[in-house]
């Protein structure tokens, strides 16, 4: 079986298509071939055991990889057919386009307010009222609004953490993205935090494609249309959650998702 | 209780008397430093605090101790100071900027890392020869010799590299999770240097600042190599040419006062060394302040 047969047409329309990526890190590689269509509005789940590839793979999406000293990226990435590693794609611009939730929530040592505005005074907005028409805009969206609105000049050091997961995807939504990418987003909360950033999910997946790594197989479960399984830097499946849950077709993913191995 | 109870028991006595010992050794250490410390100042206030008042500090100097004063000395100190700082603070934290955030650890990079670290360690005699043979001679007309600019110059040099030293720690400190956030958003390098990463190294990089400059403000060899006047009986101007002007600096003073045979100058060195601890205690005061006060509001 190639890995082209995994990536068989969902019948949904395609947001990122990714062809034959393939990444190492010096001499040790990252992943292999790996072809995947991820449609747009849905929530994809990545799922697979520590250093499988799947965060590999999430950060090829929005090329926070460059970064890293002595990586080599070969094979096709696209957002709506743009080929993201072509020449003349600034991954600056890239990445307005996809927002980024990390695992740890990562506010910046300023106000709520500026967190949000961060990113659109990246990009050149400066009156004070299309900040704050986008800074509530953006917390509503993330369902922390209610939460925050009276202190929208305190520290955003001073949240809690699941308010502060919540703020960093207000900060992602406030430079208007289409594709969301979230690396664990709830792995570090409390089961009541982590409740509300899958309900958020939800909500989100009308107006953007939401890609999702996660280590807990329930979570993928819950908040995924669609699931990947990755092993040693391959994709073994990808399909449906429901599908890929209670009839995979093959024996790995089988073991993985039954707890067998993990 | 059996046998080798009895014996885990002594053993344990004696872990336990080993560390009272080296905890009285350590407290004995401290004390050494402590009170080296104590003897120096109450040696220096008893002969220096009754000099001290407001016309020592304002007073030019004189022949006689008893009017002598140390004004021109603080007032150089001080204006050296400020060109110090004007040069060396961007120089120090661009060299550090650059190191950190935008270096690729080339073999160049590499060769330059080791060659800041080797500077901090050069005696600064050697920093007052190369003030003297640069800023005094070869670049005269503009630094005007013997000058507070001069001074000012040789002094940036040696507290560069510790100004470097200090801010690569401090920019070192601040989270990659911050850098990445700034990258995710569509922040360019130097956005995400310039408003997440700066911002927050920056009260390390002002505490690394005011203890260099405290350094500078103590030194002596570099000022007497580059021939800082010991007699100065005028006020550098609040100008270019003033920068041009030659000056006197506390060290400078205390070291030619201590060097006279009248016991009155005696007196005059110690009000002196009194003078430059205040000046030296109120910079590392400042930035313990500036530290705290920034941890506490742990924001821009």
């Amino acid at each position: 079986m190639t890995s082209q047969a995994l990536a068989a047409p969902l019948g949904l329309p395609v947001k990122i298509a990714v062809n034959g990526l393939t990444v190492h890190y010096g001499q040790a590689l990252g992943l292999d071939g790996v072809t995947l269509d991820i449609p747009v509005n849905r929530v994809t789940a990545l799922i697979g055991p520590s250093g499988c590839g799947k965060s590999t793979f999430l950060r090829c999406l929005n090329r926070m990889n460059d970064h890293i000293p002595g990586i080599r990226i070969e094979g096709q990435v696209s957002i709506d057919g743009v080929q993201l590693y072509a020449e003349d794609v600034d991954p600056v611009m890239l990445r307005r386009q996809v927002g980024m939730v990390f695992q740890k929530s990562n506010p910046f040592p300023k106000s709520i307010f500026e967190n949000v505005a961060f990113g659109p005074r990246l990009h050149g907005v400066r009156e004070r009222s299309t900040l704050q028409e986008i800074v509530e805009r953006s917390l509503r969206q993330a369902a922390l609004w209610d939460e925050v609105a009276d202190r929208l000049e305190g520290s955003a050091l001073e949240l809690s953490g699941g308010q502060q997961q919540r703020l960093c995807i207000a900060r992602a939504l406030a430079v208007e993205p289409e594709v969301l990418l979230m690396d664990e987003p709830a792995s570090a909360l409390d089961p009541i935090a982590t409740a509300k950033i899958e309900e958020l999910i939800q909500e989100l997946k009308d107006s953007y494609t939401i890609v999702i790594v996660t280590h807990n197989m329930q979570q993928a479960a819950r908040v995924s249309d669609f699931t990947a399984y990755f092993y040693l830097g391959k994709l073994v499946e990808f399909g449906s959650t429901e599908t890929l849950f209670t009839t995979p077709s093959r024996p790995e993913t089988e073991d993985y998702i039954t707890g067998r191995f993990g | 209780m059996t046998e080798t109870g009895a014996e885990e028991r002594r053993l344990l006595a004696r872990r336990r008397l080993a560390e009272r010992i080296f905890k009285r050794l350590g407290q004995a250490a401290t004390f050494f430093g402590v009170g080296v410390l104590g003897v120096l100042l109450v040696d220096v206030f008893s002969d220096g605090l009754p000099r001290l008042g407001w016309e020592f500090l304002t007073s030019f100097p004189s022949r006689r101790p008893e009017t002598a004063g140390i004004y021109t000395a603080l007032i150089g100190s001080l204006w050296m100071l400020s060109v110090t700082a004007a040069l060396a603070f961007p120089l120090g934290v661009g060299a550090a900027v650059y190191l950190e955030e935008y270096s690729r650890r080339s073999r160049l990079d590499r060769v330059i890392e080791i060659n800041i670290a080797n500077l901090a360690g050069v005696p600064s005699i050697i920093y007052g020869l190369l003030g003297l043979e640069v800023f005094v001679r070869i670049m005269s007309p503009l630094t005007g010799g013997r000058s507070v600019l001069s001074g000012g110059m040789t002094m940036a040099l040696l507290v560069m590299p510790i100004i470097i030293i200090a801010s690569r720690e401090a920019l070192r400190a601040v989270p990659d999770s911050l850098r990445q956030g700034g990258y995710a958003l569509g922040a360019t390098r130097w956005q995400v240097v310039s408003r997440l990463v700066v911002p927050s190294a920056m009260p390390g990089i002002l505490t690394g600042t005011i203890l260099a400059l405290a350094r500078a403000i103590g030194e002596t060899a570099p000022l007497i190599t580059i021939g800082a006047l010991t007699y100065v009986a005028f006020v550098p101007e609040l100008s270019l040419a003033g920068l041009q002007t030659p000056f006197t600096a506390l060290p400078i003073q205390i070291f030619n006062w201590v060097s006279r045979p009248q016991a009155g100058f005696h007196v005059n060195a110690a009000a002196g060394i009194v003078v430059l601890l205040v000046v030296l205690i109120t910079m590392n005061a400042a930035a313990v302040l500036l530290r705290n006060r920034y941890q506490r509001r742990g924001m821009d």
